[in-house]
């Protein structure tokens, strides 16, 4: 009974320290991790989005409760009157789960601006592709809202990757969410957006 | 018959270094080991948490009932893999995204929990805190011996930090199988072979 006792009691606090240890060291790192996913993951996405923006996409973020959620906008900023938000979705159904996609939308015609993937886990040389190849995320440029996004094979507009063509259902879902979430939010991104003119 | 400190230390880099003469942990030295830099970052990874739960489980080494040892290394061992883990999310995250699964992975590695059965339970701190930065040491002076020389046949080319070195002249044509899982394979046997000629001596 003794022993009983004391493998429960070495493991309960094994487990409670490290528990707490571990709680403290993301609370400091955080931030960090936060501010290395954006320069990595979501930056070089944005980057190639918004290339001919005049300002750093990247800096210029605000973000907007959805309800529970909150959502991050970038901001491009480009010559003249044109500004476009972009914002990130994970669109379900792809070969190796979510696939997460940045969407560049122009504010005032309400379409497209460019596409790029973020995460994945697809397969490389297949579903990858999505990635690397800017001649699939390509084809969302300049493609109006007004329509939900979907590959050939389902009645849309989108060429699947061949070999691949859960991996551009995924893809084409998170465009579709993207611009359901812009147009239902649009009012307030309107408003922010005023802050962000120069 | 008891050892000296330096001893203790130095086993881990020729005697029992874990790759070539333990043959133990052997996952992450053959998918890593595609790049040199990969092979150091996963080295040093591996030698923080090893030298880590060492010092732990020695120094728990007598409140820690026998029976649910396991249980309680494997809690050690995988606290310090996650601090590890979040620490290169937060500093070098380039080299994280390219380790990916492995990092996770260091808490199933056999390296780890053995030395922490087979050596911390039974020493004390200071001889468990040299072993574990032996075995440490060497383990990563194997990765990075066997990723240079895959590195070198697959590629032609040592990259360190997004350096890339050109060491083979121009008109050499790159081994690419050897940077892909089967080169993985007959680069380990190689060196086993050629460690064991040298060894045998």
């Amino acid at each position: 009974m003794r022993e009983m006792i004391k493998m429960l009691l070495v493991l309960t606090i094994l487990a409670t320290l490290s528990g707490g240890l571990l709680a403290a060291i993301y609370d400091r790192t955080e931030d960090k991790i936060a501010n290395q996913v954006l320069k990595f993951v979501k930056g070089p996405a944005l980057l190639k989005i918004f290339e001919e923006a005049t300002n750093d996409p990247i800096k210029d973020r605000f973000d907007i409760m959805d309800g529970e959620i909150k959502r991050s906008f970038f901001v491009a900023i480009f010559e003249g009157e044109r500004r476009a938000v972009a914002l990130e979705t994970f669109g379900k159904g792809g070969y190796g789960g979510e696939v997460g996609l940045m969407v560049g939308i122009d504010i005032k015609e309400d379409k497209v601006v460019g596409a790029g993937v973020t995460t994945h886990a697809e397969t490389p040389g297949m579903g990858a592709k999505a990635e690397t190849d800017p001649s699939f995320v390509g084809q969302f440029k300049d493609l109006s809202l007004e329509e939900p996004f979907k590959v050939t094979q389902d009645g849309g507009a989108i060429n699947a990757i061949s070999g691949a063509t859960l991996t551009s259902r995924a893809v084409s879902s998170a465009a579709t969410q993207a611009g359901g979430i812009y147009k239902k939010l649009k009012p307030q991104i309107e408003e922010k957006l005023k802050d962000f003119k120069k | 018959m008891a050892k000296t400190l330096t001893q203790e230390f130095v086993k881990g880099l020729w005697d029992e270094v874990p790759p070539f003469r333990l043959v133990l942990g052997l996952c992450p030295v053959l998918a890593v080991t595609k790049a040199v830099e990969n092979g150091i970052g996963m080295g040093v990874a591996t030698t923080f948490v090893l030298v880590c739960s060492n010092i732990l489980v020695a120094s728990l080494r007598k409140v820690i009932p026998s029976k649910v040892r396991i249980a309680s290394y494997i809690v050690i061992i995988a606290t310090f893999v996650t601090i590890a883990e979040l620490l290169m999310q937060a500093y070098t995250y380039p080299l994280f995204k390219k380790l990916g699964i492995f990092i996770p992975l260091i808490v199933v590695n056999c390296v780890i929990l053995g030395r922490a059965e087979a050596f911390a339970s039974k020493n004390g701190i200071l001889r468990s805190l040299l072993d574990g930065l032996g075995i440490g040491i060497g383990f990563t002076l194997s990765l990075m011996a066997l990723a240079a020389v895959r590195e070198l046949l697959g590629t032609g080319v040592l990259t360190f930090w997004e350096k890339p070195i050109q060491i083979m002249g121009p008109s050499f044509q790159p081994f690419s199988f050897m940077v892909e899982a089967p080169g993985a394979f007959v680069a380990l046997g190689l060196m086993l072979c050629m460690m064991n000629l040298v060894g045998k001596r």
